[in-house]
């Protein structure tokens, strides 16, 4: 598979694959890091949040 | 039956969608044409937050692959509104896509994105942050939660 990189694409298989999962009560992550020879070039990164802002409306009571 | 105090729920729902006018000071909007939505990502020393009214490059992240003013938001489903009882209940919406910066390089560490309005002098609408990020000829993406009462990105609710 050929992976865009700082040096262009090259292919998986010249590269260190690295990986991680960040999953606490904010959101889910997942990251790939792809290394060339002690020197990272590529690191992409996929967020999906688990919070979002929320308003509460109030109609006041006129009595 | 009986009456009983509540802001009605396709209110919520109509100021998603700008069908109320409260005030006499408001920019022009056009029938049937939604405004534009953008989201710009901020580095993780900015100071983003309830209190930012419109968008700012200040602190913005810059890199290969990314424009200052971040990405547009894709918006193909209008602003909704539930009942949940009869005196409660949601407006909400989502973005239609994830937001995705595609094959970017942002080597300054971001923990945040901002929602604004393009159309609305770049407006300020919601401020998200995740844990801090760095992308090297990646792709960020956001993936955006389901459009539903209890995790659409935009909710205004009463209870």
């Amino acid at each position: 598979m050929l992976v865009t990189t700082t040096k262009g694409d090259m292919d998986d298989s010249l590269l260190e694959k690295k990986e991680g999962v960040v999953d606490d009560e904010n959101e889910y992550t997942t990251w790939v890091e792809y290394w060339l020879d002690g020197e990272l070039v590529h690191r992409s990164a996929h967020v999906t949040l688990k919070k979002s802002p929320f308003m509460d409306l109030i109609a006041a009571s006129m009595a | 039956m009986a009456n009983t105090q509540s802001m009605c729920t396709s209110f919520l729902g109509e100021l998603l969608s700008a069908t109320h006018n409260f005030s006499s000071s408001n920019p022009a909007h056009t029938a049937n044409t939604a405004d534009t939505f953008k989201a710009a990502l901020y580095v993780t020393t900015a100071t983003i937050n309830a209190a930012t009214t419109a968008y700012s490059a200040t602190n913005e992240v810059s890199g290969t692959g990314y424009t200052a003013g971040g990405i547009a938001v894709t918006n193909a489903t209008n602003p909704t509104s539930t009942n949940s009882s009869s005196t409660a209940g949601v407006g909400y919406w989502t973005p239609s896509a994830n937001l995705v910066y595609s094959t970017v390089t942002l080597t300054t560490a971001f923990d945040t994105v901002l929602i604004y309005n393009s159309t609305q002098s770049n407006k300020a609408v919601s401020v998200h942050t995740f844990g801090s990020q760095t992308i090297t000829a990646g792709t960020f993406t956001l993936t955006m939660p389901s459009n539903t009462t209890t995790t659409a990105l935009l909710r205004l609710s009463t209870t």
